[in-house]
């Protein structure tokens, strides 16, 4: 027994400490990682509004405000975010129990009656997110919700979906077995203090925790008859097998998530904070046609210089010629599909599905950055390119930048923005527009309106109602 | 009636006498136009004739806005567009422009005042129901009374710029039953013509747009069905053309309701 405190107290907590360390290293690498990817954007101030940002994330992110738009999922979303919030209160004092060799170090400040009702209330927040976690698994995999299951979902986009979803049912489990098997240990403990060694073993200065009044825990204790035959020694690998893979679980997930679709526990909060706060209809100008259009009408001088500056490209073809915002928006996402759920031409069976956009922007932007790691000071571009190479001609076309897909995303993701900005990629640098489209922008060219009609006839509608033609 | 009556001064004519207008009613090209659209523009000349409104269009010197040029992606166009209007309207001072047409109000109001162009820009929606609540325009039920009315919302409008309730109020004031349709305001489902897209045939799909929205339109069971945007006109006309419902189901714009039920 003396050996195995050495063990615990010495070896575990240095294992501990360096998974750690560890963890907390490589998060930080794909903190840069995704860092510089986000920065492969074009520059986009956010400077004004610091006020009206943080009463947005605060509503939005922190409260959740736009998942209600569907009252049950939210409700749902907001157990599984409760949990994942409040549960780390208990997570923390693992994390110290880890640091310092202790056990439930917070139990004796709060006295074990406020301790028990505080795990307590944890229990039932992780059986919340149990059972969620359960539905959602069956709302993906057997109900088939028709936004998981579109084209862009497939593959890793499906996996990813599932993997977190039973991995979280997995650290639940390991938490009430944790603190089921506590709750017998302590049983035992206070058994032998009071000289009742029915079962031997138990180390009691560890168990010992609440002295002569052991607790069990709202949840854990139904499964207190499933653990109750073992022997002392068999709860004791399960109680510290439980809290390891819980803490490692946790530790696992904390840098899965960083390569995963769940980014968006982190990123929602900076991605809201900082939403384009224009009205939605307005497109953003291009300063550099504006100075275009200003020298043809005469309005601004040309300058001579100018001429050895570097051509300006129109529009985005790569997501270099995104904003770091879009590509924030990207790293955002969490593939909930909402936008294309509420997407006329998606609904309407046409090719384009907003978040498929969205996902190629993430896509691209992790090829440009791993490539950028790979090759070091060597990176040279690949050939490939957003349009083209992910994104089609025909999903652009099909947009009626309705701004739906704007509207629905319960994190202020703008799908629209990256497809307007390729379309102009498309109009400006390749003229590919359909023929149909050619043919109005000439009509407003050439006769201030979309249809062949001569401006002289403008105004024809007033001689008819003049002349009393109904 | 009283078409020898109606006044409809130029902004070149008011201009001439010094005059300026109180405000200026932007036709756009579907107002000037498009044969259906037309009786929008008429309308709303009659309720300014009617409202002693000082106004003005700009009849020929009036050009578009460069609202689809945008959407698909020609920028240049959009913005010599807009440069050629914004000289037209500051020439003449503008302050106030009035327009029936959402794409048109959109981009005067949002996207023109960073191109040097700033007025106070209001969608008639807006316009009808301040001119009601001014009592400047009174109108009873009319010919709409106890009729089931639908009104579906402009992306332009509502999802863009956040009106949804000037429309519905103004409609109220008929005196007939406003039946939402299953996805409305915020939630509001395109025509389809948003975009550009009016001018090109739709990309390849298992349905048009505004055959899934003139669906949910018939599913309200409505005599009429408002719409205060050109585009969104033509796709729900066409819609329930398509139901075979255009005997049952009329869609008509909301001046068009007024000078209904006015009988101007």
């Amino acid at each position: 027994m003396k050996q195995l405190e050495i063990f615990t107290s010495l070896f575990q907590i240095m294992f501990f400490v360096t998974a750690l360390l560890v963890t907390a290293g490589v998060i930080f690498m794909r903190y840069k990682y995704i860092r510089r990817n986000i920065e492969l954007g074009k520059e986009w101030k956010a400077a004004h509004n610091p006020s009206e940002r943080l009463k947005l994330m605060i509503l939005i992110a922190f409260g959740q405000k736009k998942m209600f738009a569907r009252p049950f999922v939210g409700l749902m979303h907001l157990v599984i975010y409760a949990g994942f919030l409040l549960i780390n209160i208990e997570v923390l004092e693992i994390v110290i129990d880890g640091i310092t060799g202790q056990h439930r170090i917070f139990a004796p400040l709060l006295g074990s009656t406020v301790y028990q009702i505080l795990i307590g209330f944890f229990e039932l927040l992780a059986f919340g997110v149990l059972a969620t976690c359960v539905i959602f698994l069956i709302r993906r995999n057997v109900v088939k919700v028709e936004r998981f299951d579109k084209p862009e979902m497939k593959g890793w986009a499906h996996l990813d979906a599932n993997l977190i979803l039973v991995f979280e049912i997995i650290l639940m489990f390991f938490l009430f077995t944790m603190n089921a098997t506590d709750s017998i240990l302590q049983m035992r403990a206070m058994d032998l203090a009071n000289g009742i060694d029915v079962i031997n073993n138990v180390d009691a200065a560890h168990y010992g925790v609440f002295e002569n009044n052991p607790v069990r825990f709202l949840v854990s204790q139904t499964l207190i008859p499933l653990y109750d035959g073992l022997t002392t020694t068999q709860l004791v690998l399960l109680e510290r097998g439980a809290w390891w893979f819980h803490i490692m679980g946790i530790l696992g997930f904390a840098i899965y998530v960083t390569y995963s679709k769940h980014l968006h526990i982190f990123l929602a909060f900076p991605n809201v904070y900082f939403t384009r706060l224009k009205p939605t209809g307005e497109m953003n100008n291009m300063d550099s046609i504006t100075k275009e259009v200003q020298i043809t009408m005469g309005t601004l001088e040309s300058d001579a210089n100018a001429a050895d500056d570097e051509i300006p490209s129109f529009g985005a073809k790569d997501v270099t010629d995104l904003t770091w915002r879009n590509i924030l928006d990207a790293y955002t996402c969490t593939q909930c599909g909402r936008c294309t759920d509420v997407c006329p031409a998606n609904m309407t069976g046409k090719k384009l599905s907003p978040r498929k956009i969205v996902m190629n922007v993430r896509q691209r932007a992790d090829e440009i950055g791993e490539r950028m790691d790979e090759m070091g000071e060597y990176y040279k571009p690949d050939d490939k390119m957003l349009y083209g190479d992910y994104v089609t001609k025909e999903e652009l076309m099909a947009c009626t930048s309705c701004n739906a897909c704007v509207d629905a995303c319960p994190v202020n993701i703008n799908p629209l923005e990256p497809i307007l900005e390729m379309r102009r990629y498309v109009a400006m640098e390749e003229a590919d527009v359909p023929d149909a489209w050619k043919a109005m922008l000439t009509n407003v060219g050439n006769n201030g309106a979309p249809w062949a009609f001569a401006p002289t006839e403008r105004f024809k509608w007033a001689d008819e109602l003049k002349n009393g033609n109904q | 009636m009283s078409e020898e009556t109606l006044k409809i001064p130029t902004m070149a004519e008011l201009s001439a006498e010094g005059k300026s207008p109180e405000i200026l009613f932007w036709v756009g090209c579907a107002g000037s136009y498009d044969d259906r659209y037309k009786a929008v523009t008429r309308a709303m000349i009659r309720i300014l004739n009617k409202a002693n409104i000082n106004f003005a269009v700009l009849g020929t010197e009036e050009s578009c806005t460069g609202d689809p040029a945008r959407r698909a992606g020609d920028e240049f166009t959009f913005q010599m567009q807009a440069a050629m209007n914004i000289e037209v309207l500051n020439n003449y001072n503008i302050k106030n422009i009035v327009t029936a047409c959402p794409h048109c109000f959109n981009t005067l109001k949002n996207e023109y005042p960073e191109l040097g162009g700033n007025y106070d820009v209001i969608h008639h929606s807006q316009y009808l129901q301040k001119l009601i609540n001014e009592g400047k325009v009174k109108f009873g039920g009319g010919e709409f009374k106890g009729k089931r009315i639908t009104y579906h919302d402009s992306c332009y409008l509502g999802r863009a710029n956040d009106i949804y309730e000037a429309p519905r109020e103004v409609l109220e004031k008929l005196d007939a039953e406003l039946v939402e349709m299953k996805r409305c305001k915020s939630k509001g489902l395109c025509c389809g013509a948003g975009g550009a897209q009016m001018f090109k045939d739709a990309e390849k799909g298992k349905k048009e747009v505004n055959i899934e929205r003139a669906e949910e339109a018939v599913a309200a069971r409505p005599d009429y069905v408002a719409v205060g945007c050109p585009f969104c006109m033509t796709m729900m006309g066409d819609g329930i053309k398509h139901f075979n419902k255009e005997k049952e189901i009329k869609v008509l714009d909301l001046s068009e309701f007024i000078v209904g039920a006015q009988d101007l």
